[in-house]
């Protein structure tokens, strides 16, 4: 993406692509019956404005069609809001400040708090571990491996992109739970004085497996869009670091790193974005325990879209109503991050078009 | 260079004396074992780990030992420059190593039950003993789902993008371009969550006597949230790519604005579009938490995406995973395989078509 060269070069390239309707007779568009009445000047030579034409149409259906963005994610707001609103107020405990979830009783409670908390940790560890690596894989395609390795290597980071969820989900439940439980019981026999690895067991299905997995999730988006930043660097930086005697790392540092630090930003957003939102593979992996306890790991962990899908079979109508306002507690959270990731996104406009 | 003969005639230069000195590559290898036999040293006596850890601890001290002896010959500048790229080296290493884990898995798991059965019939009457069963539900059902979610999306998001581009000017269209952004982060649980509340609960009553229904048509209409931000995106990156002139040649030679865009740009945009619609039908595909919410998951065949459970592939693989039958991960993971085939076959289409595109 990152090697097309600028649109000013390609605007001049005018015989790109070229259909065959261009061989065809112009004016096509304009109906003779417009030329009717003779001009008296010659502004009057202009076809006349019809009261609904095509060009109306089309136009209006285009701006329709913009407009349902909006009207959608306004929708997504008040359909969440109505349906949350009586399961909050059926509540006999504070949605805000609660811990536990049993909102299919005959008296409902249940809070958020535990799954906001939950939510925040296993981001905020997958984010962790994802984007010191993320970053030096981006460095490594972008900067340190030869072209022959990189586009194929690159196209493979795309790929995994693609990966459903579920997979990895599975995968970090059938396949790569034996090695985070072995894991976890030696920093536990090691370095349980430390509070995080603390705790009598068991372990495994922890917050510690949830975050790995969600790690190897947002790896491939914070890689590719940093990529695509680290690419953008203008060649004179690098060759100017490069020629003042600067070490290819002192180039890195000087030249590259500076230049991407707003795009390096916004893509870890939106990694933190999509980490935030992640369901199955979290209701796969974490143990489904509602405390707060920054114990990563002892079974237990959960977060709100997690619990969504699993508490969603059993729940009667209020319980729907609870999990929709848990939704749209994440709706919330989601769009503010991804708003500040879009706002330092727009406020440097050359990587608007590459941070798709 | 006769300056330089001047200044010390008494020197030969040669490429030896006129560059820095270089960590020979011998220095670097025995640095490497040196760091593993050490790490293998201290933790094999005492019996504080396995190979792993061996490892792990082998590449702090060749990173360490690295910069101790590399900074004794080449100094510290170059010392610390190669540190950092023997740390970007070792953070591409342990990337690849739970990808490669996670298609390994796949294959050698998914294999199991890659047969005619598992394509040709139901989980309909599949009890826990059964070792059959197929996903033959799912696969319509995804079919079903994805194509009606395009069939949505795909008018609606070129629309949108060629008002972005074409007509759109000023606040309203900066507002709709950023909140087309910000769309392309929601979660698809939320999205489940608004068909959820919208669509399953308060319009589909009135065509069901009143009961809220699930359907695979309800699935889609998620699935159309989550595609058209995407689709709205790259195919406004690719109108814009499409070079002025064109445009101006077709309005100087009287043609009206609207036929321009359907006749000129968009043909000559095409092959760009067609890829974003497929990285975004891929990227539906796979999507598990909005199918979950509305399509209800009915195991037996159902054609009608309008009324009555659905079945999808994604859902299918996360139903498997939580059942109890000691057949059922053999399922799961020959449906997760056939999800994935089924994605990357999408999305590697779409990326030879996008390299082949005049465009980029």
């Amino acid at each position: 993406m990152g090697d097309y060269p600028s649109r000013s070069e390609n605007a001049t390239a005018g015989d790109l692509g070229v259909t065959e309707s261009h061989t065809r007779a112009a004016g096509l568009g304009v109906s003779p019956s417009s030329y009717e009445e003779p001009p008296f000047g010659g502004g009057g030579a202009l076809p006349k404005k019809k009261r609904f034409s095509m060009e109306s149409g089309f136009r209006g259906l285009s701006v329709g069609a913009g407009a349902m963005v909006l009207v959608i994610i306004v929708a997504i707001a008040v359909f969440l809001i109505s349906k949350a609103v009586p399961a909050i107020s059926a509540d006999k405990e504070n949605f805000l400040t609660f811990k536990q979830w049993f909102p299919n009783e005959t008296e409902p409670r249940f809070g958020i708090l535990a799954l906001a908390f939950g939510t925040v940790l296993t981001s905020v560890i997958a984010l962790l571990v994802a984007v010191p690596i993320a970053l030096g894989i981006a460095l490594f395609l972008s900067h340190y491996a030869p072209k022959r390795l990189a586009t194929p290597l690159g196209f493979v980071i795309d790929l995994l992109a693609a990966v459903p969820s579920v997979v990895f989900g599975l995968w970090g439940r059938d396949v790569f739970m034996e090695p985070v439980r072995n894991f976890s019981e030696w920093l536990n026999k090691y370095f349980s004085w430390i509070p995080i690895f603390g705790g009598d067991g068991p372990f495994g299905r922890s917050v510690l497996l949830g975050s790995l997995v969600l790690a190897i999730m947002v790896l491939p988006i914070v890689t590719s869009l940093s990529r695509e930043v680290f690419l953008q660097t203008p060649g004179m930086n690098e060759e100017a670091a490069l020629a003042l005697g600067a070490t290819k790392w002192e180039m890195i540092r000087t030249a590259v790193l500076p230049y991407g630090k707003p795009g390096v930003i916004a893509s870890v957003m939106l990694g933190l974005g999509r980490a935030l939102g992640e369901t199955i593979a979290l209701a796969l992996t974490l143990g489904v325990v509602f405390n707060i306890s920054f114990n990563v790991i002892e079974n237990g962990g959960n977060s709100i879209a997690a619990n969504i899908a699993n508490a969603f079979g059993e729940a009667n109508e209020t319980g729907r109503g609870a999990l929709i306002a848990s939704g749209l507690v994440l709706f919330a959270i989601t769009l503010v991050v991804n708003m500040a990731a879009r706002a330092i996104i727009y406020r440097r406009r050359e990587f608007r078009d590459s941070a798709a | 260079m006769t300056l330089l003969q001047n200044e010390a005639s008494d020197v030969v230069m040669t490429p030896d004396n006129i560059r820095t000195r270089k960590l020979p590559v011998a220095y670097n290898i025995g640095i490497a074992v040196a760091a593993l036999a050490i790490a293998a040293a201290i933790v094999f006596p005492t019996g504080i780990g396995n190979w792993v850890l061996v490892v792990v601890l082998g590449v702090v001290f060749y990173l360490i030992g690295l910069q101790v002896i590399a900074g004794r010959i080449e100094g510290p500048r170059a010392a610390r420059n190669r540190m950092w790229q023997a740390a970007i080296y070792c953070a591409c290493v342990l990337a690849i190593l739970p990808l490669a884990s996670v298609v390994w898995t796949l294959v050698s798991k998914g294999v199991s039950r890659l047969d005619g059965d598992f394509f040709g019939s139901s989980m309909n009457n599949i009890g826990a003993r059964d070792p059959n069963g197929g996903a033959y539900h799912a696969i319509i059902g995804t079919l079903e789902q994805v194509g009606i979610a395009a069939l949505m999306a795909v008018p609606l998001g070129v629309l949108g993008a060629i008002y972005l581009v074409e007509y759109g000017k000023g606040k309203f269209a900066g507002t709709v371009r950023f909140f087309v952004d910000v769309m392309t982060g929601i979660p698809s649980i939320v999205a489940g969550l608004f068909v959820l509340s919208f669509w399953v609960l308060i319009v589909s009553p009135w065509f069901n006597n009143g009961t809220p229904q699930f359907s695979g048509f309800a699935a889609s209409l998620a699935l159309t949230v989550l595609m058209l931000p995407t689709i709205v995106r790259s195919t406004e990156e690719m109108l814009r790519l499409v070079p002025g002139p064109l445009r101006e040649g077709a309005y100087a030679l009287g043609v009206p604005k609207w036929k321009t865009i359907v006749k000129v740009v968009l043909p000559t945009a095409l092959p760009g579009i067609v890829t974003g619609v497929m990285l975004a039908i891929a990227r539906a595909a796979g999507e598990t938490a909005p199918v979950l919410l509305v399509a209800g998951g009915a195991a037996a065949i159902n054609f009608d995406p309008f009324s009555g459970g659905q079945q999808s592939l994604s859902l299918f693989v996360y139903q498997q995973a939580a059942d109890a039958s000691r057949y059922a991960p053999a399922r799961a993971w020959t449906a997760a395989l056939t999800l994935v085939a089924l994605v990357l076959v999408l999305t590697i289409a779409a990326k030879l078509l996008a390299r082949r595109s005049s465009l980029r």
